[in-house]
């Protein structure tokens, strides 16, 4: 077979298929980096450009590549992938999609390897920077920071698709057929974005793929832009707020990359689970989540952000305040979805903010008097209201709140009393404060 | 030889039509375009190096990755305003085509002129809609961006299937495949023409002189 190709061209179409894999790496890379790729063009050759195409080399990508490929070649049954996968905060992770060049065996005896294959190579990988813009990934990857970053791993040898969930979708990016073989490039990616929880803390990422040989060494290195935030918890179906306050084993893995104006600088972790490449300062350092005190249940209360993880169908995140002392305790969801039955969520249509002179006509001191007096008296059963478990039942909740007493300072006559009282008040309030002014300018220094 | 010509359809909001057409018009001229051509004296020749630069959309969730030239991204954009501008003012419905034709040009002797050839055509067919609310303009948004997503991954089917490309011409026939006027990069020959269909579903104005323009271009 091999009969056919002249021992130079063989040796081109060698260098063409070693050099379009590796290329292949990094531009898929490099679309998931979370950031806009801008490249130069050149009129003038500078001969290290493969394939006529400006793509920069990120070293640390290429030597990955290398490792991975460790000498050979991508052949027949011997297909070089690179899986992107995303890591939330949490530590659960999710395969997203798998690129794979592969060889098969169909071959073109005829075509010219200096330059028909050279040339569509490059078209390929023209063809690879669109697709890769245009997967789910994609997106995913230029909102990562905070939440999530996106992962690669570059492997050699068999396909394993099995990560990325039912019905995954495959787009080919495309074929350059070759005297040995026909190259191919395909993307298997998921449409099943429901999260799967994949924590194993003890685990390390690199995992016991099959097929994947002994010298893999996972390359989790992750893309974040922004500093890390705070993130708290809740707890499981019923449980109370309580937050694990131990880093997970995974989070070791996590590395952030220098800020934005620096393209190109990644650093990697191996997969012993090295802490040295967390390089936040203490402050900004990410943890898994805070213990909360049960002795500060309305303050966890108030600084609780429903913060629902990526791809979460259904928040596992709820909060029982029966067991908190808190108004309306018993009308807060019990365990259930605590989306669809919060009582404290359906307000009642808030009455539109009256003005003085109507409001004064309405309530002087009433209460439980107002619109509802000049109808005939009917039980008021609001929707959602319990059976006078406490005293303050629903509706006469909603009837207290729909007639609240006038402010003292709104009504008529007080107010133009008041306004008086003001200005006679204002020169002696002046003199105070300008005796006092060193403590004025005190304070606002500070508050600075 | 035949034209191969692809069809491509898209609908969209009256602000997305910039974009939509942007985006595939480069992604299109980035696989029709190398690098510069340099002639070296033994009839053989080196190829520039062609850059790409990612461009987000404005009103569109969506991105696409376009040859790294100013001046090509400018004449890209002139046409396709002229393409907007011409659907606003023509009080259709808001449909209408835009064509990319790629050809050669075959010189031809005195009196005749040059004749083009065209060997591969793009036609993007654009509806404009409406929307009422914000919110349907903010599906519009997503689903345009998928839509675009299709549209881009049939045209990478269609330039895979490597059909006829011309032939990489010698450096006095240069100009009669490449447009060698742009200093960065060297697409193949190409024109833009548009398209806009009025109420009837049929171009009076535009086919009338098209025939004129062939019958007098013999």
């Amino acid at each position: 077979m091999d009969s056919d190709l002249s021992p130079q061209d063989k040796k081109d179409l060698d260098k063409f298929i070693k050099f379009f894999a590796l290329k292949t790496v990094q531009v898929i890379v490099q679309a998931r980096l979370g950031e806009k790729i801008c490249t130069r063009s050149s009129s003038s050759p500078t001969g290290s450009d493969w394939f006529n195409l400006a793509i920069k080399d990120i070293p640390e990508v290429s030597h990955e590549a290398k490792k991975a490929l460790a000498g050979q070649l991508p052949g027949i049954g011997r297909s070089m992938c690179v899986e992107i996968s995303l890591k939330t905060s949490e530590g659960d992770s999710m395969e997203l999609e798998t690129w794979c060049l592969e060889m098969n065996e169909k071959c073109d005896k005829d075509i010219k390897v200096s330059y028909t294959v050279y040339n569509r190579l490059s078209v390929l990988l023209k063809s690879l920077m669109a697709i890769t813009r245009v997967t789910p990934a994609y997106k995913l990857s230029r909102k990562q920071g905070h939440d999530y970053v996106i992962l690669y791993r570059i492997y050699f040898g068999e396909v394993q698709l099995s990560g990325l969930g039912e019905g995954f979708q495959t787009v080919r990016v495309g074929v350059v057929g070759t005297p040995v073989g026909t190259v191919t490039l395909s993307c298997a990616y998921r449409t099943n974005l429901a999260f799967m929880s994949n924590r194993a803390p003890d685990e390390e990422d690199g995992g016991a793929f099959a097929g994947v040989q002994d010298s893999q060494e996972v390359c989790t290195t992750s893309f974040s832009t922004s500093p890390p935030s705070q993130l708290l918890h809740a707890g499981k179906e019923g449980g109370v707020v309580v937050v694990p306050c131990q880093p997970h084993g995974v989070d070791a893995h996590l590395t952030v990359e220098p800020p934005l104006n620096t393209p190109g600088v990644i650093t990697s972790t191996p997969s012993s689970g090295d802490d040295e490449g967390l390089s936040r300062s203490g402050e900004e350092r990410r943890e898994e989540g805070r213990s909360v005190s049960p002795s500060d249940p309305v303050e966890s209360l108030n600084a609780f952000t429903r913060k629902v993880g990526a791809f979460v169908n259904k928040p596992s995140t709820q909060i029982t305040a029966a067991n908190l002392d808190l108004p309306f305790a018993a009308f807060a969801a019990r365990g259930l979805d605590s989306e669809g039955s919060d009582p404290m969520v359906q307000p009642p249509e808030s009455p539109p903010s009256q003005s003085p002179l109507q409001a004064s006509l309405h309530s002087q001191g009433s209460e439980g008097s107002g619109p509802q007096d000049d109808f005939v008296m009917v039980d008021f059963r609001p929707a959602f209201s319990k059976d006078d478990l406490l005293p303050m039942d629903l509706g006469t909740f909603y009837r207290e709140f729909q007639n609240p007493p006038q402010l003292t300072s709104l009504s008529l006559h007080i107010s133009s009393q008041s306004m008086a009282d003001d200005l006679d008040s204002l020169p002696e309030k002046l003199r105070v404060y300008e005796k006092n002014i060193d403590e004025f300018d005190a304070f606002v220094d500070m508050l600075q | 030889m035949n034209c191969r010509s692809e069809v491509l359809e898209v609908t969209v909001e009256a602000r997305q039509v910039d974009e939509a057409m942007l985006a595939l018009l480069h992604t299109i001229l980035l696989h029709r375009s190398t690098g510069k051509f340099h002639y070296k004296k033994e009839g053989t020749y080196s190829i520039g190096t062609v850059g790409t630069a990612d461009s987000d959309c404005d009103f569109i969730d969506f991105t696409f990755v376009r040859v790294s030239s100013e001046e090509l991204d400018r004449v890209i954009r002139k046409a396709v305003c002229e393409f907007k501008d011409a659907l606003n003012n023509s009080g259709s419905d808001g449909m209408g085509q835009i064509s990319l034709e790629f050809y050669q040009k075959k010189k031809s002797r005195w009196p005749f002129s040059d004749e083009c050839i065209p060997w591969e055509v793009w036609t993007i067919k654009v509806n404009v809609v409406n929307l009422a609310n914000e919110q349907e303009r903010q599906i519009c948004r997503e689903k345009v961006g998928e839509k675009l997503g299709e549209k881009v991954i049939n045209v990478v089917e269609v330039i895979n299937r490597n059909e006829y490309l011309p032939k990489m011409p010698t450096q006095s026939e240069v100009d009669n495949v490449f447009d060698t006027s742009l200093k960065d990069v060297q697409p193949y020959l190409y024109k833009i023409s548009y398209q806009i269909t009025d109420s009837l579903g049929t171009s009076v104005s535009t086919t009338m002189r098209r025939l004129i323009k062939d019958t007098l271009a013999l």
